[in-house]
């Protein structure tokens, strides 16, 4: 049998252009987490159900796990990490999960942070049924989820009084 | 003052590291390590007649294939059988890689290393198995009629046979007034965190020493077990539990066939070797719990009083028993709860069946429950029997037969698994009760379900109590280090998977020590730091761990006093410690820094730092004596330890009020209360969170969650499409209501709270479905279809 043939990947991740020569296997969840080390990005089942890797792709809310690398790329991808301030604070949603106990093992977190973060854009103002809605796609073995939709709605709360987010 | 942090919603340490992606779990570990993976049975029950690796070795890629044969010295033995006892007559345990039969579907048989996961699992494929097909065991009713044997040497598939009495509960039930019979079903389910189980594994050749990670809840467990199997001085082993995601009870087992192979293969390849568990691994490989059946007769009185309750029920072991029998022995240990039958008596017949292995699932794990979420359905289900029998409220029975305030501590006559008697310490039941009754509005509820019966709309409404024995010994231990910059260190060797030891540590030490909590920075997990403990279990980290740092912290703060005194020419007596300086009490103008403190406590003081350079000034040390006098030790640490001689009793009460949708006999939840004791709580805050926890579990096995065994012993939901582990829509908002009974038997007077949240949920549920049906509910977790069809057949029958 022969090695693998390897396919560069380019991708601008969190704003910097970074790139690896990968098989055509390669899910984009192991692209970001073994041949790019930012192991943020978690992964939980690796059949498209529990949400833990979920990544934004060009601001998108999409699951790293059933996508190939090579097949996003070119595109621009955010993480969990590409969502901390530029200044090195937390970012408004990691905040709010901080403030609100929203994690325990925090194992899901990253997961339901990048999926929150896109979703306040597009609803900056959900009720608490909306918040539930918002995060119905992602599991948390933990936590009951209680505490996650109370930092949706802590997030919400963070961004009308101007608290500093830079994504 | 510093503020006290005992006690307040203090946010946690751990978190601005985990939500910024900077978390550090197993597989975010050892990048370039070599991968494992493995080949598994997809038989329940079977022999391995041949493996044939001829296609697999021309995988590029490929660095070795091990079956059993390969397997050498001790890890070609059967696995430890961790916990043994006099009840469990035929204890078995698997191999690390099966020897000739495989006894349940997933179990290991081929072990692959190679360059990376996705070439190894090529590997995997390309290895062809040929098997006997042997007839398998499944479910309770087959091991019972014993027609086909899981283990050929243990007859009857029996491993273990238990009967405890208090009282003669049969004379006593055959001369009651009144009698009742029960037979009541839990079924099978999972821990399921998150994160699977992993391993990684360095060996160091030029050392001989060897470095392993897994995402365990016992480091120390782990490093012991392979110390012994690699035949490793302890010394040269070390064990750590990085950030690991969620464990419940799943990975307090050890040695798992991984923990031992993993480090064999880093050592035989001298080069460091990973395995990542995947999801379906976890399912047909990591353990399950719960499935039991139960057989009940109890008599009691016109008040409801029960005056005998004889127990009989047998216990799914799964294929191994390395974890012993635990969870029947808590099962038979924890049903009474809170109430005081006047007699009972409990027989349990563990048996072998060709299924995943069983492991305290919380109600025992992580913070959550083991064998106590079938004990309280049982005792739940029958009270709530005799009170529809004597036409009583629910509530009035239990409080018939609650063990009263004034009677505590309680002896129940029984043994409980720390094989000491079983004493509960503290709690007060009828508080709990009215304080439950009050919050979700018992007393007004026919008004209620009038209101929605006017709609259409059919509604009821569950109770349920349960007591949880916390805490449990041997011991856990605590060391606590003033360093000269002012930071303080504190380890403890049990494990975190998500219950912010990291914050709940650092608040006791800030207390005891005086110091900011910015300050306090706290290591679980790492036997190089830490190297004897438990684990984190059965809710007994908070306890043990936190008692024990207390009192280190405490050897700490005395010895600072007293060299404090010598330096400011003062009785210690005099002194207290706020905000990291020592001061005289009243004169603030005397004082000196705990850091600085931390320098004079090493006679060895080279300037590195200003703290030392502050230190010139102090003069302590008596010059009669050596630097270190006899009885002392340079540096300024403690370590102690924490051993109770019981285990401490948490209680706790849930209502529920449930809608169950005409049609299609879903279930929905109106409301959720919870009342709990837990003794002294150190941070609310994260209590709370560990009850939401814990209900969404209790839920989940209540109403969707279970391990579907088809009758040839395949798992027919091995993945999160199937296995309906519920997402945030079908958990409900959980009102807690709280009450302190701390704690006589530790010094912080705290017990666990960890499994608060998940026992009573079967319980509850079942006692709201039956309430709003009108008909038994006998077995849980029951589906919406199953619910739907018992409908049926009720209206039929009627
Ligand atoms: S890991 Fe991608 S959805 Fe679970
Ligand atoms: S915090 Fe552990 S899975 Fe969500």
């Amino acid at each position: 049998m022969n090695p693998e043939e390897l396919f560069l990947v380019e991708l601008t991740v969190n704003g910097t252009p970074l790139s690896a020569r990968v098989p055509a296997r390669r899910l984009l969840s192991d692209f970001l987490r073994h041949d790019l080390r930012l192991t943020g990005t978690h992964v939980g089942c690796e059949h498209g159900v529990c949400g833990a890797c979920t990544i934004l792709l060009e601001g998108k809310p999409v699951r790293g796990c059933l996508i190939f690398a090579v097949s996003v790329a070119g595109s621009a991808v955010t993480t969990v990490e590409g969502l901390v301030n530029n200044d090195g604070t937390l970012g408004v949603v990691q905040r709010a999960f901080h403030e609100s106990h929203g994690l325990q093992c925090g194992f899901c977190t990253p997961g339901f942070i990048t999926t929150i973060h896109a979703y306040l854009k597009e609803n900056p103002h959900p009720t608490e049924e909306e918040a539930r809605e918002a995060i119905a796609g992602n599991l948390c073995r933990c936590t009951g989820y209680q505490n996650i939709i109370k930092s949706v709605l802590r997030a919400a709360e963070l961004i009308d009084s101007g608290v500093r987010d830079d994504h | 003052m510093t503020t006290k942090s005992f006690g307040e919603p203090i946010l946690r340490k751990e978190d601005p590291r985990l939500v910024s992606g900077q978390g550090r779990y197993l597989d975010d570990l050892g990048h370039d390590a070599l991968a494992a993976a493995f080949l598994r049975s997809p038989h329940a029950s079977a022999r391995i007649l041949d493996i044939d690796v001829t296609d697999a070795l021309e995988v590029p890629g490929l660095i070795g294939i091990y079956t059993y044969e390969d397997l050498e010295g001790r890890v070609a033995e059967p696995l430890p059988l961790l916990i043994p006892h006099p009840a469990l007559l035929n204890g078995r345990t698997g191999y690390p890689l099966a020897n000739e039969y495989v006894r349940h579907v997933g179990e290991a048989i081929v072990m692959v290393i190679a360059e990376d996961r996705y070439v190894a699992e090529d590997v995997v494929d390309l290895i062809k198995v040929s098997y006997e097909i042997l007839k398998p065991v499944v479910g309770i009713e087959n091991a019972k009629a014993a027609h086909n044997a899981v283990h050929p040497s243990v007859p009857n598939n029996v491993s273990a046979h238990s009967v405890k009495e208090v009282g003669d509960a049969r004379a006593m039930i055959e001369s009651a007034p009144h009698k009742l019979s029960l037979d009541l079903f839990i079924e099978r389910s999972a821990c399921s965190p998150l994160e699977g189980k992993g391993v990684y594994a360095i060996w160091e050749e030029d050392s001989q020493e060897l470095r392993l990670w897994s995402s365990t809840q016992t480091s120390t467990g782990v490093r012991a077990a392979v110390a012994a199997k690699l035949d490793l001085p302890l010394q040269k082993v070390e064990c750590i539990a990085p950030d690991v995601g969620g464990g419940f009870g799943v990975k307090i087992m050890h040695p798992w066939p991984e923990e031992v192979l993993i480090p064999w293969a880093a050592r035989k390849l001298k080069r460091p070797v990973k395995w990542s568990e995947d999801r379906r691994e976890h399912f047909i490989s990591s353990a399950h719990e719960r499935a039991q059946e139960h057989h009940i007769e109890v008599g009691f009185d016109e008040e409801g009083r029960i005056l005998g309750l004889d127990v009989t029920f047998f216990h799914d072991n799964g294929a191994y028993t390395p974890y012993g029998i635990i969870i029947p022995l808590i099962t038979s240990t924890q049903l009474l709860g809170p109430y005081k039958p006047a007699s009972y008596r409990v027989e349990f017949t563990s048996l072998f069946t060709n299924t995943v292995l069983v492991i305290p699932y919380r109600g025992a794990g992580r913070p959550r429950g083991a064998g106590r979420p079938q004990g309280v359905f049982a005792m739940e289900r029958t009270v709530d029997a005799i009170a529809k029998y004597l036409k009583l409220d629910r509530t009035v029975v239990r409080e018939r037969n609650f063990i009263q305030p004034h009677e505590m501590p309680y002896d129940l006559g029984l043994i409980f698994q720390d094989g000491r008697p079983l004493e509960y310490d503290s709690g007060d039941f009828p508080a709990s009760m009215a304080m439950l009754k009050k919050m979700v509005g018992w007393d007004d509820f026919e008004t209620m379900r009038s209101e929605y019966a006017a709609m259409g709309r059919k509604i009821g409404i569950g109770v349920a109590c349960y007591v949880e024995g916390t805490g449990v010994g041997p011991y856990e231990g605590g060391f606590v280090q003033v360093e000269t910059s002012g930071r303080i260190n504190v380890a403890t060797g049990l494990t975190s998977q998500g219950q912010g030891h990291q914050t709940v540590f650092a608040q006791i030490v800030a207390d005891e020590l005086g110091v900011p909590i910015e300050d306090v920075f706290v290591t679980t997990g790492d036997t190089r730091r830490f190297p004897y403990a438990v684990g984190t279990f059965a809710s007994r980290a908070a306890v043990m761990s936190g008692n024990a740092i207390a009192l280190a912290a405490r050897q700490v703060r005395d010895k600072a006093l007293r060299l404090a005194g010598e330096a400011l020419e003062c009785d210690p007596q005099d002194l207290e410690i706020v905000d990291g300086i020592i001061r005289v009490k009243g004169d603030h103008t005397k004082s000196i820094a705990l850091k600085t403190v931390a320098v004079l406590s090493n006679p060895l003081r080279y300037a590195f730092d200003e703290s030392a350079k502050a230190a010139t000034q102090f003069a302590v040390g008596d010059t009669s004596k050596p630097p270190v006098p006899e009885d002392q030790e340079p540096g300024l640490e403690g370590k102690d330890y924490y051993s109770p001689m019981a285990s401490t009793f948490a209680n706790g009460m849930h209502a529920v009020i449930i809608e169950i949708l005409p049609e299609t006999a879903e279930v929905k939840i109106l409301r959720y209360v919870v009342v709990h004791d837990c003794g002294r709580v150190i941070n609310p805050m994260i209590v709370e969170g560990q009850i939401h926890g814990g209900v969404a579990q209790g839920v989940a096995g209540a109403l969707y969650e279970r391990m579907a065994y088809d009758e040839s012993g395949q798992l027919q939901n091995a993945s999160f499409m199937d296995f309906l582990m519920p997402y945030s829509t079908e958990i409900p908002t959980v009102e807690a209501g709280h009450l302190e009974t701390p704690s006589p038997l530790n010094p912080l007077g705290i017990k666990g709270a960890g499994e608060a949240g998940v026992i009573p949920g079967s319980a509850v549920f079942a006692s709201a479905i039956e309430d709003a049906e009108g008909f038994e509910i006998r077995r849980m977790p029951i589906s919406p279809s199953e619910l739907w069809e018992l409908r049926r057949t009720m209206k039929e029958n009627a």
